[in-house]
């Protein structure tokens, strides 16, 4: 859930977070030597607020994904600011309008290109469906080639429903697993 | 975390090079059509000597979605969306370009307030359109707070629009025969305080960049091109004026109102990247002279033509007489009657001269729906632009060509 | 608009005169069809079309190509009709340009030497209606990829027929996931 406390215990079994924990004879009690949390809940916290976005910006939903990145609606407080352009550097793909057939073969080849951990977004009702485009151009939904995570529909989605979106994938990213060793931990 | 891709064929390269190395010392570098310095998708093959352009191939058609194609699976009502979504920095342009040919080929004559309704917006937009262009080459050049200052303006008029349109980038206003729905209170008072908002933003990015030393050195005698070759290439608008030829279809053969504005068409020295980054300032300053001046001029009336032919009738009426319940009937599943016939309509986009060729054969659909598109033709001219220079004024020259993808590819 | 250029471009590029209607043939090489909404139109038989474009653009001062295209009609004896429009910056007029060509062997001459502007939009009419342009040594696909079969734009390709690239995942589905 975005903005959940982290579970932490302190020494003494009492959870830090909460305010009104008695001190109970420890010197310490504004600060805790270990901490207990889940490796999952951990990595995804850090995980969810670092999201480093590639824009694979192809249409219309440009004109929306600069008014996202600019002043008025500030990504950078979702942690998801800087734009990567190159796809080894990014964990957050996001698809922002119509891709085609002749696009299809690139936007495969930058989602190959990027490193595990990562999510994509299907920005705009074009990379989710295809959208009005039904025809012999145009691709029906990015998830004909990648899996996507989070799809924002809206033709182009407004600045808000995007926030909505990071929101929403920060919350999955949260609530997911985070296979760091091999595949079971 | 994503699911692992499956095992794939390798990828197919969707287009063809032709370009070897011509000489021993040069190399070819690839450079899109996902790339941070092409905004829009488009290919560019150059083949370097060094840091230095020899030849370059220009690839586009990366967003081509069948625009043609879908117009004609459409009644003549029903493209309107698509039409937006050609030019989608100045959408309304495009729709009263559109709008305008359809209603030549019917012979109707719009109503005054429409008339300059549609003016003001089509001004209102490419002031929208200027600063999308000049913010996103400042970008390009690293000049964030000019961005910032630039998209934080054209923020404002993308929400007044909204207030107006239900949109905020594309619009679907114009209707055959007049506009969707008449201006809400308050919106007038509203335009004036953007245009204020848009001169104090606007004089800042002009202390920030006009003679800063390194976007002079960036810009200046870069990407030339003389209006001989400009024009021998197919280009207009905002290119072509830059290089000295005060050429604007606003002027030269007027439409809408603008025969009885005062306006200026701002001309640059030597076609450079500065010059059409000053241009475009000027036309956007001219565009807010020409909606100040529209603001005075509107007439009341009705915005729609009393046209069965392509008006829908009031929903009240629909739903009480038989004849208009019929005539909407007909309008939404057979769609206008269009007289047979072909035209060429061209409307001074953001961009350049935006023709619409329609073919019509009668029917309720559009039998053909060409776009004459100013982006695709510079991108048939735009590597005069780029060769000679050096491979990092690739990136300042294609922004400063203002390529729009949708328009490009349809 | 500009009545005397057209009125002089009606007599010296087609001087008999033969009023509206008629196809343009060997003999009667260039037909005028008259103004029709501001724009002068000419038919020209195929064999026609570049020496009336290079007087255009060298007598008449017809110096920005502005666009070509294809009409397709499905079932005529010439099927594809290709357009073309000029705009003169001097006078500040159009003229549109027809010719039209049969199914079996759709060729017109090509304009990239008159005009730069033209390769690029014959390579796209090309793509989409498959009509050569002789003398227009670059046809590559421009609009569409390589290994795309067919012409988009004829009437008788289905709107939906899709010729993808990367072969298709089974659909997912956001409820199932």
């Amino acid at each position: 859930m975005y903005g959940k406390r982290l579970p932490i215990l302190d020494g003494t079994g009492a959870t830090a977070g909460v305010a009104d924990a008695p001190a109970r004879g420890h010197t310490k009690d504004a600060s805790f030597e270990f901490l207990t949390t889940r490796k999952d809940e951990l990595i995804g916290w850090a995980r969810k607020f670092s999201l480093f976005p590639y824009p694979f910006v192809t249409a219309c939903c440009a004109m929306e994904f600069m008014a996202v990145s600019a002043s008025n609606y500030d990504t950078d407080r979702f942690g998801a600011a800087l734009p990567r352009f190159s796809p080894r550097q990014a964990d957050l793909l996001m698809v922002v309008g119509t891709v085609t057939q002749k696009q299809a073969p690139i936007l495969l080849k930058v989602y190959e290109q990027m490193c595990e951990p990562k999510w994509v977004m299907a920005f705009g009702v074009c990379a989710s469906t295809g959208g009005f485009y039904q025809n012999y151009a145009s691709l029906p939904g990015i998830d004909r080639i990648i899996p996507v995570d989070i799809y924002v529909p809206g033709c182009p989605p407004r600045p808000e429903m995007v926030i909505d979106g990071i929101m929403r994938l920060q919350e999955k990213i949260a609530n997911g697993r985070h296979p760091i060793i091999n595949e079971r931990f | 975390m994503s699911a692992e891709p499956a095992l794939r064929p390798p990828i197919a390269n969707p287009v063809r090079n032709v370009l070897t190395a011509s000489r021993e010392d040069t190399s070819i570098v690839n450079i899109g059509p996902s790339h941070p310095a092409t905004h829009g998708t488009v290919q560019i093959i150059a083949e370097l000597d060094a840091e230095k352009v020899v030849r370059t191939d220009v690839h586009c058609g990366y967003l081509h979605r069948g625009f043609e194609k879908e117009c004609e699976d459409h009644t003549w009502h029903n493209l309107m969306p698509y039409v937006d979504r050609l030019n989608y920095c100045s959408a309304l342009i495009n729709n009263f370009a559109y709008c305008d040919a359809v209603e030549q080929l019917m012979g109707i004559e719009i109503t005054p307030r429409t008339k300059y309704l549609r003016t003001l917006l089509a001004e209102y937009s490419r002031l929208a359109d200027h600063l999308t262009c000049v913010a996103a080459q400042l970008m390009e050049l690293g000049a964030m707070t000019g961005f910032l200052y630039l998209v934080t303006a054209r923020d404002s008029i993308y929400e007044h629009l909204a207030a107006l349109t239900g949109a905020r980038v594309t619009y679907s206003y114009g209707r055959l025969g007049g506009l969707a729905f008449d201006v809400p209170a308050g919106w007038f008072q509203r335009l004036e305080e953007i245009l204020k908002d848009y001169e104090r933003y606007i004089a800042m990015v002009h202390g920030l960049v006009d003679r800063n030393r390194i976007f002079i050195d960036r810009m200046r005698n870069v990407g030339v091109i003389s209006t001989k070759d400009a024009i021998h290439w197919g280009f207009t608008g905002p290119i072509l004026r830059s290089t000295g030829a005060p050429r604007d279809l606003r002027k030269d053969t007027p439409y809408l109102a603008y025969g009885e504005l005062d306006f200026d068409v701002p001309v640059g020295i030597k076609g450079d990247n500065y010059d059409r980054y000053y241009v475009r300032m000027r036309e956007m300053d001219e565009s807010v002279y020409m909606i100040r001046q529209l603001v005075d001029m509107i007439p009341d009336g009705p915005i729609m033509v009393d046209d069965r032919r392509c008006v829908f009738p009031e929903k009240e009426l629909v739903y009480t007489e038989i004849e208009s319940l019929i005539n909407h009937f007909k309008l939404v599943m057979e769609g206008p009657v269009v007289p047979s016939g072909d035209i060429y309509v061209a409307h001074e986009g953001a961009n350049g001269e935006l023709g619409f060729y329609i073919v019509s054969n009668g029917a309720g659909q559009p039998y053909k729906v060409h776009v004459r598109s100013p982006s695709f033709v510079h991108m048939g001219g735009v590597h005069t632009m780029l060769n000679g220079y050096q491979l990092a004024d690739i990136v300042t020259t294609f922004g400063s060509v203002n390529m729009i993808g949708g328009e490009c590819d349809r | 608009m500009s009545a005397p250029l057209f009125d002089r471009l009606r007599e010296q590029l087609s001087p008999g005169e033969a009023g509206q209607e008629g196809q343009p043939s060997a003999d009667m090489p260039v037909i005028c069809r008259g103004v029709q909404h501001q724009v002068l139109v000419f038919a020209l038989a195929p064999s026609a079309v570049l020496p009336v474009a290079r007087r255009l653009r060298d007598d008449f001062g017809f110096d920005l190509f502005l666009d070509v295209t294809a009409v397709d009609w499905p079932g005529d004896a010439l099927r594809f009709e290709v357009v073309w429009h000029f705009y003169s910056s001097t006078d500040k007029v159009r003229v549109r340009l027809k010719t039209r060509v049969p199914e079996q062997a759709p060729a017109v001459p090509s304009l990239a030497p008159l005009y730069g502007a033209a390769g690029y939009m014959e390579r796209e009419c090309h793509d989409m209606y498959g009509v050569t342009f002789d003398g227009n040594a670059d046809l590559r696909p421009i609009l569409l990829y390589e290994g795309f079969v067919g012409h988009p734009l004829r009437k008788d390709y289905p709107k939906q027929k899709e010729q993808p690239l990367v072969p298709y995942l089974p659909p997912q589905s956001a409820l199932v996931r």
